[in-house]
């Protein structure tokens, strides 16, 4: 593979550390994620990715440690300046996070009509596109409450994409959908994802399914990635946490071989 | 493996580890009370920079004021009323009847007005604003509001800001000409105070600094009342408790500073 010059690398997270109380949640994370590619982050409920990806989407800062995104080390900017940062980003929250005094139309458009100046044809055009990419056409006018918490989710991720982000962030976008719309979802990402180019880092428990679409897979594990390549590195390094974790067994730390980590890299 | 460093410190003394508990309690209250400012500092800022939401302000305004018209009118009618039925049994004793205006417009603007209409709006709007930002902060919509780089404070703390500084003043002049009009229905109407010099003497002895004393305060209790509420739901916990505990708080505190800061101003006022 290529060499890692900094251009083809959008996101660089080096030794990033973030305690709760007394608990080390993040102990030295490294993660590479190179330009338009999918980098799935997996790993046991409660491990710690989704305040991996909220140092991501700069909601948290880091005890220690570096984020560098598209080349600017985020770690070191002022609050305002964080923001032009994040106009590059799509995130799609863990529960979805729509704003529920507005309709799924007003949701969707919301970043439009606050952050462009875009007309109103404009808008409706592109929100329409984007609720039907998601399946959700005709479905406009209701709000968050009265649909299903997978029609919320879509709704969120059609928000998310809605300013055509270089980066887009997915807190399990799959979860609690069935099958034929999870595979839907991942078909919607995976199409978005060649069409603009994007970076999309996201965390999933739809292992292995979600492999399919990645490039890249990190596995979280005692606060850092604990395997991190791309799908075939990671699949063939035989980490016997790792495919206790696949098989569904978890990865308690108890017959944990002493220093047993293993590395896959590029 | 890669336990921290920890500092084993040796054990103090009795007297020493109350003190230390003690300092840390003061650090602990001097740091929420230095948060608790700089919210309200920070909402002040993000009101004088752009972008400028009217569009937020005036939907506040309908929410806060507008729609606590009714509940403030009810009040103002039935505390009016009581004063009548009060003051004109108590100065009949004295013979002094056509005091009634008087005294009933003076209680009215300079105190019960102000307070009274602070503190339903608080149990109606002010409740509504932290249970609505709590909302908001506990199913994360307000970090979806920062991640699209629209800053929370200015989008939903400022607009209330303003719109509880314009919207108690108003409301509390409404409660002050419904109280003097229901104060009038019972004193004059029921018990046969002399109907002309009700506002004669509310023309003769209601000053002007009376007036604006009771609209300064409610300007400070709008004040108060949106501070704590939007602070109160901004820092409500994520857990299922998280919103009903910062309703509440909002609520007491509110009403509590509402009550001092109406001796301060008072006492400022009379001067
Ligand atoms: N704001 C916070 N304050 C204190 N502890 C926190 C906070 N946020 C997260 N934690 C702790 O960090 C740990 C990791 O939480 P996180 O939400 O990142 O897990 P997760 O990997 O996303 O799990 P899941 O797959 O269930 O979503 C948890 O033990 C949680 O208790
Ligand atoms: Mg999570």
């Amino acid at each position: 593979m290529t060499a890692a010059n900094s251009n083809s690398i959008a996101i660089k997270v080096s030794d990033l550390r973030r305690r709760f109380g007394t608990q080390q949640v993040l102990d030295g994370v490294d993660l590479e994620c190179p330009r338009g590619q999918i980098t799935t982050i997996v790993g046991p409920s409660g491990c710690g990715k989704t305040v991996f990806l909220k140092h991501l989407t700069l909601l948290m800062r880091a005890d220690s440690g570096r984020i560098v995104i598209n080349g600017v080390d985020v770690t070191r900017l002022s609050s305002r300046a964080l923001d032009s940062v994040r106009e590059q980003f799509g995130v799609l929250f863990q529960g979805g996070a729509l704003f529920d005094s507005l309709t799924v139309f007003e949701n969707v458009a919301f970043p439009l009509v606050e952050k462009t100046r875009m007309s109103r044809e404009e808008i409706a055009r592109a929100v329409n596109d984007k609720l039907a990419a998601v399946g959700l056409e005709g479905m406009g006018h209701k709000y968050p409450s009265e649909i299903s918490g997978g029609m919320q989710k879509r709704a969120a991720l059609a928000r998310a994409l809605i300013r055509n982000p270089n980066i887009l962030y997915l807190d399990e976008p799959t979860t609690g959908l069935d099958p034929t719309r999870t595979g839907a979802i991942h078909e919607l990402i995976r199409r978005t994802h060649e069409k603009f180019g994007l970076t999309v880092v996201m965390v999933s428990h739809d292992v292995p399914q979600v492999f399919e679409i990645s490039d890249r897979v990190a596995f979280m594990h005692r606060g850092r990635m604990w395997l991190n390549g791309t799908v075939a590195q990671v699949m063939e390094a035989h980490d016997p946490i790792f495919e206790r974790f696949l098989a569904g067994r978890g990865s308690g730390d108890d017959d944990l071989p002493a220093g047993g980590r293993s590395e896959a890299r590029v | 493996m890669n336990s921290p460093i920890s500092i084993d410190r040796p054990a103090s003394p009795p007297l020493v580890a109350a003190i230390e508990r003690l300092g840390a309690a003061i650090l602990e209250g001097v740091n929420a009370l230095g948060r608790f400012v700089l919210f309200l500092l920070s909402a002040m800022v993000e009101i004088v920079l752009p972008p400028y939401k009217v569009r937020l302000v005036l939907r506040q305004i309908r929410t806060i004021g507008a729609e606590s018209f009714f509940l403030v009118a009810l009040i103002a009618m039935f505390t009016g009323m009581v004063l009548g039925l009060q003051g004109e049994f108590t100065l009949r004793k004295f013979g002094s009847e056509g005091a009634l205006g008087t005294v009933v417009s003076l209680v009215l603007v300079r105190e019960l007005g102000p307070v009274l209409t602070a503190l339903m709006v608080t149990a109606r709007a002010g409740s509504a604003m932290a249970a609505e930002i709590g909302a908001m902060q506990v199913t994360e919509q307000i970090d979806a509001l920062t991640v699209m780089a629209i800053n929370p404070v200015q989008y939903l703390v400022s607009p209330r800001l303003i719109a509880a500084v314009i919207s108690f003043p108003l409301l509390t002049s409404m409660f002050d000409v419904i109280g003097i009009l229901g104060g009038y229905a019972v004193g004059v109407g029921l018990m046969g105070a002399p109907a002309a010099s009700y506002f004669n003497g509310i023309a003769q002895n209601l000053s002007g600094d009376d007036v604006s004393g009771g609209l300064y305060k409610a300007l400070v209790f709008g004040l108060i009342v949106a501070w704590v509420s939007c602070y109160k739901g901004y820092n409500a916990e994520r857990m299922a408790t998280g919103v009903s505990r910062a309703t509440t708080e909002a609520v007491v505190l509110s009403s509590v500073l509402i009550l001092m800061f109406d001796y301060f101003l008072t006492s400022l006022l009379l001067k």
